[in-house]
Parts: C-alpha cells; structure tokens; sequence
C-alpha cells in the first residue's frame, strides 16, 4: 500500500530499539522542576507525622508523657505503642523472618529508635511537638561489638525472644545470635587449609554505610473512610509487595489497598524495606480520616532506615607454589544491629554472599555467616548491590592480593591463572551457584593493555625507589579488580521476599493507531526504565520506542511484580518485556498472514513488519496489523492486540567486569589522588549505552565514597558519629575523577535478549579497585591489609605506623 | 504569627504569607507550590534546595520566608522561556546530565550563575563551582559535560 522508500536498516534505526543511545524520556520533566516526588504531593486537609526519637542506644522505657505535646494548637494526636498495640501493629514483620517495634514497645534498642509518632496540622508544629513529648527511659548497658555479643557479661538485647532457640533461619546459640548460615565443604576444605602448600589468612572488614539517596524516604496516606479504599504513596522499590505487607498487617483487603510509587529521588537499597513510618502514617490516615505524611530529614535517614554492609569477613586462602587456588574458607560476623531487617530472599539470610569464590576456578569452599544483634539501626539492606555481593566481591578481591603478596607474585598473573576459563561455561561454583557465561580472560587482557599495567608496574617501582631515596613522599597505588556479580533475583523455585516468588511481569496494550503501552511490575528511581524497556519493546515488536509509553509503580494498573532492587528489572522484567512483546508478535503474523491472504507459515518477520516469504513487497507492518486487530472481524482471532507475560527466570545472570584504578598518596597528609580509573564491564546485550555509562559514573562514584570515607560510625554508647552530610561523606564534583569506561559483550545464554543487568556492576567491583589501590601502594613497605574506610586520617595512620613519617 | 512577605519571582511580582520560622524552602514549596526546590538535607550541605536571592546563589533551606522581604527570587521553574529549554536544560537533556532527577534543580541554578559569571570555564572551574550540590546518581562527569557544552552554545548565541 505506502511507498516504502526506507531501508532496512533506516527502518531499524527509526525503532530506537536496542544498542540505540536514545535520550532519556524522562528528563524533559525533571530538567523543569516538574518531577512529582512523595514530598511533592499536596492533598486538601493533609497531617504531617513527625518522629519522637530514642537519643538512647538501649533503655527501657519506663513512661510517656504526651499530654504537653497534645496541648500545643495544631497538635492533632500522638501515637505510642500502647495505641498501636489493640491494631497489632506496635510490631511489624521485617523482610528477614524477625519482627520490628514499630513504635518503643518497653525499650529502645538503637539511638534513633521511633518512640512515639506526632500528627500536626503542619511540619513545623509536628516538629515542634516531639521536643514536648516527655519520655523517662532507664538506661541499660549498650553492646556495639558483636564480637562482644555472646561474652558471659553481655546485655541481652531482644528479651521478645532471648528464650528462643530457634529463629528463622535455623538454631540460636545465644539471645543475641540470630543465625549461622552454612555453605560449601567445612571439612574438605579445611582438610585443604591443613594440607596445602601456601594458605594466606586475613580479617577483612566491610564496614556500616548507607544507601543516602539524595531524597530521603517517605509517604502519604490517605484512608478514604467512605468507599473503605486506602491510598499510600511512598518512595517504594517494590510497590506491590508493600500492598500486599500492608493488607496482611492491616487487614484491610488487597483490593481495597492501592499503593503508587511517584517518582523517587534514587533508592539504592534504602527504599526497599517497609519503616516505621510507613505503618504510622497509616494507622494515623486511618484515626484521623485525613491524609498524613511522613517524610523523614536527612538525620533521621541516616541514623534509622536500612544500613548497609558490616560484615566482618575472616578468610583463609590455600594455594600451589605457583599460585592454583586450592580453596577458599570464609566465616563472617554480620553485624545487623537491633532487628534483623536485612532485605534478603528468604532462603539466603547473608544474601548472596556465597558468590565470594567471585571470578575464579576454586575447587573446594566452606562459607559461615552468624548474624549477631547489637544496639544499632536494622537494615542489611543491599546498597546498590544484590544481596551482599558487594561484601562478597570486596572479600575476595582481598584475599587474591592478600595471597599474592605471600606467594610474591604479581596479582594480575595470579587473578588469570585462577579465572574460570570460557569453555568452563555454564560454571559451577563450589558454593552452589551456576554461571550463565563469561570470558573473563578476554576482558582481563583488555583491561591490562588499556591501561598499560606493565607500564604502570614500572612507574610504580621508580616511584617507590625515589620515595626510598628522599626525592619524593608520593605513593603510587595500582588497583586491580576483577569482580563477578550474581543479579537478576530470582528463580522462583529459591528465591521469595515474604513467601512472593521474585519473578516480574509486563502488560502492553498496543493501540487501534499503532502505539503502544507497557507496564510493568517494577519501578524506576532514576535508572531510565522508561527509556530502556521502551527500546525492548520496540525491538520485538516493531514500535518505534517514541511511541510506546512504559508506566510503572500503581498497583491498581501494573502487573504484579517484586520491584526494583538487586540489578533484578533487566534481567527478570525485561526479559517479561520481551516475552510478552513475542506474544504480541505471534498473534501479529495470524493476523498479517489474514490480510496478506497466505498461511501463517509464510509469512516471517523482518524490523517493523512481516512479510511474505521470498515476496518481501508484500508485508503488512506492525501499525497496519494493530489498526487491522480492533477495526476487522478476523476469523479464529480474537479482537485487540494485547499480551501479559509473568517471568520466572530460569537462573540468575552473571554480569563481570575488570577495573583498575590508579591513585597517588600523599604519605605525610593521607590524601589519596585518583589519576585514573578505567572500567570494562560485561553486562551481556547493551541495551542503551549512553545510560549504562551512566550507571557506571554514578556506581563507580558510590564505591569512591564508600572506599575512602563513607561511614556510619558508632562510638562505644552507641551515638550514631556521622548522622548529617557534615560527616557522611559524599563525593563532590570537586573529589569525583573522570572514568574511561570500556566493555565487552558476552550475552546471557538464557535471557531472552542476552542482557545481565549493570546498574550495581560499579559499586560491586569499585570498592576493591579502589581499596586495593590504597593498600597496593603501601605494600613496598611491609603492609598486607588494612581497613576500609580508608580517609585521609586512616591513611596517614597506615603510613605512620610503617614507619614512614620517621 | 504569619506574615506577608512581597517578593519577585522569577520576573513576577509574588506575595506569599508564611510563619517567622519558615524556612523559604517551605515557603516556596508549600505556599506557592513550587516543588522544583527541592529538599535533600536540610542543612545546607547538599544543594538541592539551590534558588538565587537577588542574584546570588544560596541554599533556600538556610534562608527564612521573611527574609525574601522585596528581594528577587529565581529558581528553575523560571528558567524556560516558555516551552523553550534554556541551553542548560537542553544540554543535561542531550548528555543524561541526570538520573533520578531530584538534585537536577539545584544543579541547574548553580550552573546557570556560573555561566553569567563566567561564559568560559574550565572544566575544574565548572567542578568547584558544582561542589556546593550533591549528585548520588550521575558521578558528575555527564553533568560537568552537559555545562561545558551549555556554555558553547550560549557563546555562540
């Protein structure tokens, strides 16, 4: 019918499909100041919530007084737990098997613990409030050691449940343990320890940190008592799975409960779990019959909602002479601070720590993990990583450079004598996993080259023999990383949050005139959802990109999905964006193979449009079947073109990368210049590149962060050191280098379209590039490790104690 | 005690009443429902909250309403010429200056008095003029470039 004057590959490139560095669909509004964030949103005779907050670390909680508060005009009411305790909801069920006081229900087992909840006609009054609030504790003494936790003299934190011997995940040894979690051989591992030629031993500490998006968490909702219908709109990750934690705690019915994610200010992990404030907001919608809002400051994100890390990793690494790794040995002291509200699929109380083996062929492991209760914020959550990978990826990428200083060998050598090799794929670990695909010797090479290590190696001597010789107090630090992440949560068959299947989900309408839209059951915090899953689409099913609206985060359109966390939306909702585009494609070609008057067999698929076999100037194009699917009675088909897909990934994916960072020291003032930093990463088929170089800058720059200074820090009666952006450090612009960035692409063999997810890849393998570039640099002189945060104060502590400054 | 407090924003001559401890932050997001200011901190610290009083850059969450008292206010609901993008927008639009979106206000603002102070800065004299403002997303580099080519464009202009 139309003149077709386009090419194939000028048709192709009209998609914007995958490969393509299309624009970003959602800056248009977030570059005017029109993003509609949770604190954005206004409704008539609106109540805020403010906190009254534990200054102390561990008390009991002897009496409130709340009538001064109660006495200030514009004071609405104020919540303590004997309020909530009729509703059953002074505790609430973390994602972790533990409960949560959702208010002080007789103590307070962390400085900033929610003790009362004000509701205010405005802000300010609500603030204004909690100061009148009068609270008598008694203090009791605090623990912030877990390795403090089981001594004889020890404080028993949870008296809820100090007499129980079993939690949920297996046998508790003391009231303060929550777990041991076990994986891998302990004894042909250990056997190996004992017998192998070369073992190296070493401590590694990931420190307690935060996600600290730039918004901060919140909510608004909004009980309408006449139909009985509750609207909450909060900075969720998983929007759906709030709604149905909501339903089971409220026992208002799922139907009547409709959650919206708006936009949100980024999450990284931190907007994953369900607060406090999420529950009073509701139950105080729910007392006053107007809408509430809580929206918590900077202090109080930092100090109370989701920790990340705190993982004390004691290793043990045995290796030949000539550096084969023979196996690895693992405990961990996971420190998980007053509730255990770790953010985890349900079968995996340490996450997906066991992927520490990372990126190497190791016959024989042996993992254990205790999770230990201290009087600290809860949280465990994974920031800006799938589930402890991150602490994973940083302890082996220790303890390879731990093992190639005691073997005296160079640590690139000894990382690619140790790779998996490409053939060994699909791989399976020691600790249970199964690698999708990889070709890390080809990206390791890669990587060497661009950066001329040899090169580098060189300077570095020269550097070390002029620092020896008193021409310069400058350090040069190389470091190296090769990581292997393990997103893309989960199959169904292991992984759940709360009993729900982490599988996701896609719905796309195309219309009568030929476009389109999808929604989908995960949510976007800034990583261009909207953008990328618009370009599947417009792959699969011929829609230009620009004509396909993605919509996501209201539970009353989008399918039901598990959200947004743990690199999991390209792996698991792409991969049901493409499914549920070929659903539409095949129900396409029925129809084009009725207008085009052939069998169905013969007619194939070709960029926008099918055509007949051998007879390409007879088609019929994906518009044309779409106006033809709601405007024709075709026979056997019904009306419409519309898909569902619910996917239930078949395995993780396993996205890898080689970064190396190079930084010089300044030994007499600790400060650490970044010269350079290059970063390959393997995230499979690239859907957009513009914006995975984009979640790389912005990864790369939090694992900066992390690596050289950002802590949340605890003194020995359990005050929270670093509760404002003051202490807290976040890189500037100023701090922050510039980053080549580099990949290759080897497809996941099950993903419908190759892809691995990337969003976390920088954070996951940017932490040890930069630690060990820090502790590279000091080892001409004797040093094996040392901890992380490494700040300008702990570096110069390092070289003092080497003896540099002498 | 409220108070009424007679400002230009943004070109128009804008009344708003508030309370003596309100910060202009509030004040602007609240009483004149302009949420393109946005709150990250608070304190000062991270820049999201960026407007210029009188020209110059500050963060509104440290200023009161009142002190807005006959001054002139701009933010970044002012910066289009009606549904034309100033090149500053234009260009974080064309580098993916952003992602999530919520610090690309103030972001816009600091950079917009840098480019009338200095129409031709270096790249570390874009980067000391931005350390004010707060990023958890981007890693700065596509924002500093997104300046650098704002600041072309706006030469050539």
């Amino acid at each position: 019918m139309s003149v077709e004057a386009k090419t194939m590959e000028e048709r192709q490139a009209a998609l914007k499909g995958l490969g393509s560095s299309r624009k970003r669909v959602e800056d248009a509004r977030f570059t005017q100041g029109k993003g509609n964030y949770v604190d954005d949103i206004k409704m008539p005779d609106m109540l805020f919530g403010d906190f009254v907050r534990s200054q102390h670390a561990h008390a009991r909680v002897l009496s409130i007084d709340t009538s001064a508060a109660l006495a200030l005009p514009g004071v609405v009411a104020v919540l303590t737990a004997k309020d909530l305790e009729p509703l059953g909801l002074h505790w609430m069920p973390t994602l972790a098997g533990d409960k949560q006081m959702v208010l002080a229900d007789g103590k307070v087992l962390f400085q900033g613990q929610e003790v009362a909840f004000v509701i205010a006609e405005d802000r300010y009054i609500a603030a204004d409030a909690t100061d009148l609030v009068v609270v008598k504790y008694e203090e009791l003494p605090v623990l912030v050691d877990p390795f403090k936790a089981e001594l004889d003299d020890a404080p028993i934190l949870r008296e809820d449940i100090a007499d129980a011997t079993e939690g949920a995940h297996g046998p508790r040894r003391h009231p303060n343990h929550i777990f041991t979690w076990e994986q891998g051989e302990k004894e042909s591992t250990e056997a190996i320890l004992s017998s192998a030629p070369v073992v190296a031993e070493e401590m590694v500490y990931y420190h307690r940190t935060h996600p600290c998006p730039l918004e901060t968490c919140g909510a608004v909702a909004s009980m309408d008592k006449v139909n009985g219908k509750l609207t909450l709109w909060g900075t969720f990750q998983a929007p759906h799975v709030v709604r149905t934690v909501a339903s089971l705690l409220s026992g208002i019915a799922e139907h009547n409960i409709r959650v919206v994610s708006p936009d949100i200010g980024g999450g990284f992990g931190n907007k994953v779990g369900v607060y406090p404030g999420y529950v009073c907001a509701i139950v105080a919608s729910i007392v006053t019959g107007q809408p509430v809002k809580w929206v918590e400051d900077r202090m109080e994100n930092l100090t109370s909602t989701a920790f990340a890390r705190d993982y004390w990793m004691q290793g043990k690494i045995a290796a030949t002479a000539e550096g084969k790794i023979l196996g690895l040995w693992c405990h961990t002291t996971a420190d998980h601070g007053a509730f255990d509200a770790c953010a985890d699929p349900t079968k995996y109380p340490a996450g997906f720590m066991n992927i520490c083996t990372g990126s190497y062929d190791i016959p024989t492991a042996y993992l254990a993990v205790d999770g230990i209760y201290t009087n600290k914020a809860p949280g465990g959550v994974a920031y800006r990583c799938s589930f402890r990978v991150t602490e994973a990826a940083y302890f082996i990428e220790r303890m390879i450079e731990v093992l190639a200083i005691r073997l005296n060998m160079d640590a690139a050598e000894l990382r690619s004598i140790n790779f998996i090799g490409k053939d060994q794929f699909p791989y399976h670990s020691a600790l249970g996993w199964e690698y999708d695909s990889g070709d890390y010797h080809t990206a390791w090479n890669k990587a060497l080259e661009a950066v001329d290590y040899k090169g580098l190696r060189a300077e570095q001597s020269a550097q070390v023999a002029k620092f020896k010789a008193g021409e310069t107090r400058s350090l040069m630090g190389i470091g190296l990383c090769h990581f292997t992440e393990i997103v893309g949560a989960g199959p169904v068959k292991n992984c759940d949050i709360l009993g729900m299947g982490m599988f996701d989900s896609c719905e796309i309408r195309i219309h009568p005139t030929g476009s389109a839209i999808a929604r989908l059951g995960t949510i976007s915090q800034g990583q261009g959802h909207a953008t990328t899953f618009a370009q599947i689409l417009a792959t699969e099913i011929g829609i230009p990109a620009d004509d396909i609206t993605i919509e996501e985060g209201d539970t009353d359109t989008a399918p039901y999905g598990l959200g947004t966390y743990g690199s999991r939306s390209t792996p698991v909702a792409g991969a049901a964006t493409a499914m549920a585009g070929r659903k539409i494609r095949a129900k396409a070609q029925m129809i084009a193979a009725y207008l085009l008057e052939v069998h169905d067999n013969d007619v194939e698929w070709e960029v926008d449009r099918f055509i007949v076999k051998g007879a390409p100037e007879r088609f019929k194009t994906m518009k044309e079947i779409a106006f033809a699917s709601y405007t024709q009675a075709i026979p056997g088909v019904e009306p419409g073109l519309e898909a569902v897909s619910y996917y239930d990934p078949p395995n993780m994916t396993y996205p890898f990368g080689a970064y190396i960072c190079v930084m010089d020291i300044d030994v007499d003032t600790g400060v650490a210049g970044i010269r350079s930093f290059y970063a390959l990463d393997d995230c499979g088929t690239r859907i957009n590149p513009m914006i995975i170089e984009g979640q790389v800058h912005g990864g790369l720059t939090e694992a900066l962060a992390i690596a050289l200074g950002q802590e949340i820090a605890y003194d020995e009666l359990g005050n929270v050191k670093t509760g404002s952006l003051m202490d807290f450090f976040i890189p500037t612009s100023w701090e922050t280098p510039n980053y080549q960035t580099d990949f290759t692409e080897t497809p996941s063999p099950h993903h419908p379209i190759g892809a691995k997810g990337v969003g976390e890849s920088p954070n996951v393998g940017g932490v040890p590039a930069f630690s060990n570039a820090i502790n590279d640099a000091f080892k001409p002189f004797g040093l094996t490790h040392t901890q992380m945060p490494h700040d300008h104060w702990r570096i110069w502590k390092t070289a003092n104690e080497l003896g540099l400054h002498d | 005690m409220a108070m009424l407090v007679s400002t230009t924003i943004n070109g128009d001559a804008t009344d708003f009443s508030c309370e003596a401890d309100e910060t202009l932050l509030d004040a602007l997001r609240n009483r004149l429902s302009m949420t393109g200011v946005k709150e990250g901190c608070g304190t000062g610290d991270c820049g999201a909250c960026s407007i210029t009083l009188d020209g110059a850059l500050v963060c509104s969450c440290l200023v009161l309403g009142a002190e807005a008292q006959g001054r002139s206010i701009e933010t970044v609901e002012g910066m289009s010429d009606g549904e034309k993008l100033h090149p500053l927008q234009q260009k974080f639009l064309e580098h993916a200056a952003l992602q999530c979106g919520i610090c690309t206000p103030g972001f816009l603002v600091a950079a917009k008095v840098l480019l009338e102070k200095n129409p031709n800065p270096t790249e570390s004299e874009i980067r000391y003029a931005l350390a004010g403002n707060l990023c958890r997303c981007t890693g700065y580099d596509k924002i500093v470039r997104a300046v650098q080519d704002a600041a072309a464009q706006m030469r050539r202009a």
